[in-house]
């Protein structure tokens, strides 16, 4: 105890206060954090049996109507194609789980085969874009460079220069492509999920997609590097910005302050300490 | 022939060619008042070193950049090793500095050891300044140094900004037609302005090599000149201190500049140099070849400027759209108040020492240095000012904020707009306070002496704190800073019943006065006589 | 600064550090200043062995430089420029930049801490008092200056010849306007090049994704199309000055959606046609929300409505973007109806 009074006086002190703060605020909040994955993964379960139809009208009808004609809860489906069905159901997107400026990515809990099935029945309300083959969205072999034009002409202007996502109006955002499969970017583009804009095959034909899905596995994949070093993100000079400051500038004032320390100082600690020993 | 030379011993050969030198520059005479010059040693004397080492560092860079980069906006089609630019139309700049990244060994590391070096050049100036604002450094004699650093950070954003647009691409460019924007804002003159920085329309086919010569010359060349004035200027007046035992305001207490100071500030070169060069390494900055080549119709989202332009970023960003169109001429307030306010901003900080200097009227020397705390109003303005400058930068970067913190860009711009009035005054208030806090602390430490967290308890079984006297010399550090005292108008009347004209400067001044030193603005410290009398008291706290 | 009739002095305090302290005033006086403190050995100035470890150590880090230099040396010529290596856990790197970066870093290091920890444990650490004096000059220096300038200044006679003086001073003031003069020719005079693009009547509009002129049925409800007109080609020496005019977004909303009466008119069957330059301070403005029918611009973040007139509904841009007014030609394409009506871009104060 006459240890810890004695200490509470370090220069030091201070900082562990406020560090232990930090921590358990951090720790509350992780505890009574809304916790939504669990539910998702029970209606997983139920959901899991049926088919079709069957599996619209108890994983979508509540916000899209029991026929697919939408109602104030989600838009109409009809005519949106099964491209469409596929792309929202396999990146989790669909069914979401609350209303909000957007409906975020998450785990997917159909099969291929239910989201098949789901993708049969919406299309069946009405013609829409199909879910694309192998064939079309297959970036082997596009133009990587052509990719990069048509991106920085199309979609860097919400996705970032790499695809490292952007902000929207009033919460909504343009998400990070890293790691999306190119069946979804290929469907993304043909739909327009949300508020994305569709960019349909009579404007940006399928080669053209090919291209851009082989220059985002360029720039921003398994495969991309990034020659100078770490890359911050990609997010250019805020992150840059804050790099220099705090490791750059941090590391020089620590050298600073190592090239200036006296050293009489400490070494007539260190010969307190040993002659005390 | 001199008879003197056959008498005289060989000298050692190092020694004839200083001889040499100084019949012809006067080497001993220099050397004589410099060369045991005493520097003080503390870690925020060596911000500086970090603001001149860095740009050496640029210098050196930028030069081996030059006999690569070739300053053309002329139209190529690129054929490097790049594959993702294979077969792009792009300006000869933009090629270059690809083949400056790719083809050229050790290329990309100069290129971003340059990069790097510059936003820590600019950054390490801010807090430069930053420490000679809270520690009074500016006082005299040191007011014209001030300036000259000043001068030298404005013109370091703008070598910077010049710098960060020669690649041409796609993110820099954006930064540029937003200052062609900004250009055209100009009432009367802005159009006209505008189509002689461009040689006409935006973008042209001339700016890039304009502003080449604009950052390799012109800039550097007048930031050179400054900085051996600024150099000269430290050696001159010899470096300020913190009080302490035996450091008086007539003298200077520290090492000598050779050897040790040398080989510390020589060493510290080195070691900024390294540490730099490790970092471009490490991390990349602005992969030009990710962002692809300036198009005016291309974009991409977190469209930034570097950071030391966030600020003027986070201005415009918060503005509303004021426009006013009258008698055919079109006022785009919008954009020309934040163009405005970027240099009164800016300029805050660098008149304060001035209006300090005119309300306290002091005219004498100081080389001692403030502690913060000792002057709170002057602190409290600088915090506030940082404030200010932060919610500004966070203001430029509200796509990220947004985006990394889900939160909403809208509400980051209100927050700016009211944090742009409301965040500097808080800083004000709260720093105020602070520093009278720390105030009360030491005053009551030299009175009472240091806590030492002891308890002991007394025989009729009241518990203490057992209080430890401070040495002398620290007593000394404590109550060294001087105090000034409100000025007062005196009475407006005097003797024979003439009236006296009182100026609107004179009220003003001593109002300012009034709220830098006033009772409330300063705790009174502790006098020998309180000293004793308590000392005397013993015992009994 | 007239404020002489404030007694300058009462509120300074009394000149502090008077340096003389003596031995009676220290003991006079609890806060005087005792003076610099002794000086306290390091362990290098009392134990040889350590001095001797700290020479190794220096000697060790000056090593360590030379040897990184040399491995420097050996990366350039060994390692090639396009080689990628993996680095945890930065990433897939140049491994000639790491290696060239990191050597080069190490050698300039050691060769800085060598120095700094010499001088911090071998040179001598003893703090010594250096005089400071007066920057003014004492009043004798400053009368003789002020002698000799004012013997100077008469025998130029510039006081007593003010011809001399006014004509010297008048040449200097106008040499200088030849330098601005020379400025002239950096850039053509505005006139009218700010108010008009290429756009003109009849101009098919050209998709900037296929290059191919668009027709209606081409551009869907929710789509997003950039174009340009037709004729605009990308080798033309003027085309980056032209498309920083001439870009066009086009979006498709229904036309019951479309609130603004003149856009309805100006569109075709809903196809809207607006300048893709932000109004504010020109950025390529294109972040389209389809289901708002709201464009952001990326770089300061104004919000125009497309579906009522691209009215400013958020941030720092003054006014709507241009429409572009489109119908459809003989052969069922898309073409403009004229050039915009009025100045694409930022304002200007010719804008009006």
């Amino acid at each position: 105890m006459k240890k810890l009074s004695a200490r509470r006086r370090h220069p030091l002190a201070a900082v562990v206060v406020l560090l232990f703060a930090l921590a358990v605020t951090g720790g509350l909040y992780a505890a009574f954090a809304p916790a939504g994955k669990a539910q998702a993964d029970e209606t997983a379960q139920s959901l899991a049996i049926e088919e079709g139809k069957k599996l619209y009208a108890v994983g979508c009808a509540s916000c899209h109507g029991t026929g697919g004609q939408g109602s104030s809860d989600g838009p109409s489906l009809v005519g949106v194609g099964s491209a469409a069905v596929d792309f929202q159901v396999s990146t989790g997107r669909m069914p979401a789980q609350q209303p909000g400026a957007q409906v975020p990515k998450k785990r997917n809990i159909y099969s291929q085969a239910q989201i098949d099935q789901l993708a049969a029945y919406i299309a069946s309300l009405g013609a829409g874009p199909i879910t694309p083959t192998e064939k079309q969205y297959d970036p082997a072999g596009a133009d990587i460079a052509a990719g990069g034009e048509l991106f920085r002409n199309n979609c860097a202007q919400c996705h970032n220069f790499t695809g490292e996502g952007g902000a929207l109006t009033n919460g909504k955002y343009a998400p990070n492509l890293e790691g999306v499969e190119p069946k979804h970017i290929y469907e993304a583009m043909l739909t327009g999920p949300q508020n994305m804009p569709s960019f349909p095959d009579s404007t940006m034909p399928e080669k053209q997609k090919k291209d851009i899905i082989a220059y985002l596995q360029n720039v921003n994949g398994e495969k991309s590097v990034s020659p100078g070093g770490l890359k911050l993100g990609g997010l250019g000079p805020v992150s840059e910005g804050l790099f220099g400051w705090i490791f750059g500038l941090g590391a020089l004032i620590a050298v600073a302050v190592w090239v200036a320390a006296h050293t009489a100082v400490w070494v007539a600690a260190h010969t307190a300490k040993a002659k005390k020993s | 022939m001199s008879t003197a030379t056959t008498t005289e011993r060989k000298a050692p050969r190092g020694e004839r060619v200083a001889d040499w030198a100084d019949g012809r520059l006067g080497i001993y005479s220099l050397a004589k008042a410099n060369m045991r010059k005493i520097f003080p040693d503390h870690w925020s004397f060596m911000l500086g070193e970090i603001c001149l080492y860095s740009f050496i560092i640029i210098i050196l860079t930028g030069v081996y950049l030059t006999l690569f980069f070739h300053p053309s906006m002329n139209e190529v089609v690129y054929h490097g090793s790049y594959v993702p630019m294979q077969g792009v139309q792009m300006s000869e700049a933009f090629a270059s500095t690809l083949d400056i990244s790719f083809d050229v060994r050790g290329g990309l590391l100069i290129r971003q050891i340059h990069h790097w070096s510059a936003l820590i050049f600019v950054a390490a100036m801010v807090v430069h300044m930053m420490r000679v604002f809270f520690t009074g450094a500016f006082r005299k004699p040191r007011e014209v140094n001030w300036i000259f650093g000043f001068l030298l950070l404005v013109l370091g954003m703008f070598t910077g900004f010049t710098g960060y647009s020669l690649p041409d691409d796609l993110l820099s460019g954006t930064g540029v037609r937003f200052m062609e924007g900004a250009i055209l804002s100009v009432p009367i003159v802005g159009t006209y302005l505008s189509f002689f920085l461009f040689g006409g329309e935006f973008p042209g086919g001339d700016f890039v090599a304009r502003f080449y010569s604009i950052h390799i010359l012109l800039l550097p060349g007048i930031m050179l000149g400054l900085l051996v004035a600024h150099l000269i200027l430290v050696f001159y007046h010899k470096h300020t201190q913190f009080a302490g035992p035996g450091k008086t305001n007539n003298n200077v207490v520290g090492m000598p500049l050779l050897p040790v100071y040398m080989a510390k500030a020589g060493g510290f070169f080195f070691l900024v140099f390294g540490v730099i060069a490790a970092i471009a390494a490490l991390a990349s900055i602005n992969p030009i070849w990710a962002l692809g080549p300036y198009r005016p119709d291309h974009v991409s989202t977190g469209a930034q400027p570097d950071w030391y332009m966030g600020m003027p970023e986070g201005l415009i960003r918060a503005m509303p759209g004021w426009e006013i169109n009258l008698w055919g001429h079109t006022l785009v307030l919008g954009v020309f108040i934040p163009l405005l306010l970027f240099p009164l901003v800016l300029g805050a900080i660098a008149v304060w020492p001035f209006i300090e200097s005119w309300v306290t009227g002091d005219k004498r020397e100081h080389h001692i240095l403030d502690r913060p705390r000792n002057v709170p109003t002057r602190t409290a303005f600088g915090v506030a000012w940082i404030a200010e400058y932060i919610v500004l930068l966070i203001g430029g970067g509200n796509d990220m904020f947004a985006q990394y913190f889900h939160l909403s860009i809208n509400s980051i711009t209100w927050f700016v707009r009211i944090g742009f009035f409301v965040v500097p005054v808080l800083a004000f208030i709260v720093t105020k306070r602070i520093c009278l806090g720390l105030q009360r602390r030491d005053h009551d430490k030299v009175l009472h002496g240091r806590e030492t967290g002891i308890i002991k308890r007394l025989p009729h079984g009241e518990f203490i704190e057992v209080h430890e006297p401070l040495p002398q010399g620290k007593l000394h550090t404590l109550t060294s800073h001087e105090q000034y005292k409100p000025i007062e108008l005196g009475p407006t009347v005097d003797e024979n019943g003439v009236e006296r004209k009182v100026t609107r400067g004179e009220k003003l001044r001593a109002k300012l006065s009034k709220g830098l030193y006033a009772e409330g603005n300063q705790i009174p410290k502790p006098t020998a006589e309180e000293y004793k009398e308590i000392q005397s008291g013993h015992g009994h706290h | 600064m007239s404020s002489q009739d404030i007694p300058e002095d009462k509120h300074l305090p009394s000149e502090q550090g008077d340096a003389h302290h003596g031995a009676v005033a220290v003991a006079d006086d609890p806060f005087a200043d005792p003076g610099l403190p002794v000086h306290k050995p390091r362990i290098q100035d009392i134990d040889e062995r350590a001095a001797k470890r700290s020479e190794r150590t220096v000697a060790m880090l000056f090593t360590l430089s030379m040897l990184a230099t040399v491995g420097f040396i050996a990366s350039y010529v060994s390692i090639p420029v396009d080689k990628i290596i993996y680095v945890f856990p930065i990433g897939k790197v140049s491994a000639l930049n790491f290696a060239l970066g990191l050597t080069l870093g190490v050698a300039l290091f050691c060769i800085g801490a060598g120095a700094v920890h010499w001088a911090r444990t071998l040179m001598s650490d003893v703090e010594v008092a250096d005089d400071r004096h007066e920057i003014a000059a004492p009043a004798d220096v400053k009368a003789k200056v002020m002698q000799d300038f004012a013997d100077g200044a008469n025998e130029s006679g510039i006081a007593r010849r003010p011809l001399i003086r006014n004509t010297m001073l008048g040449a200097l003031a106008l040499v200088p306007l030849s330098g601005v003069m020379l400025l002239r020719d950096l850039g053509p005079l505005p006139e009218k090049k700010l108010r008009k693009t290429v756009w003109s009547k009849g101009k098919l509009i050209i998709n900037q994704n296929t290059m191919e002129p668009l027709r209606p049925e081409d551009v869907l409800v929710g789509s997003l199309t950039f174009a340009m007109p037709e004729g605009l080609e990308e080798d033309q020496h003027d085309f980056q000055v032209q498309i920083a005019k001439a870009a066009l977004m086009l979006v498709r909303i229904k036309p019951e959606d479309i609130k603004d009466k003149q856009e309805l008119e100006w569109s075709h069957e809903g196809i809207v046609a607006y300048s893709k330059i932000c109004t504010h301070v020109g950025c390529p403005i294109s972040l389209y929300e389809q289901q708002t029918h709201h464009v952001l611009c990326p770089c300061h973040q104004s919000t125009f409505d497309l579906s009522d007139g691209a009215r400013v509904i958020f941030g720092p841009a003054g006014h709507a973007l241009p429409q572009l007014r489109i119908g459809v030609n003989d052969e069922g394409f898309l073409e403009a109806l004229g050039d915009f009506e009025e100045p694409v871009g930022p304002a200007f104060w010719e804008r009006g």
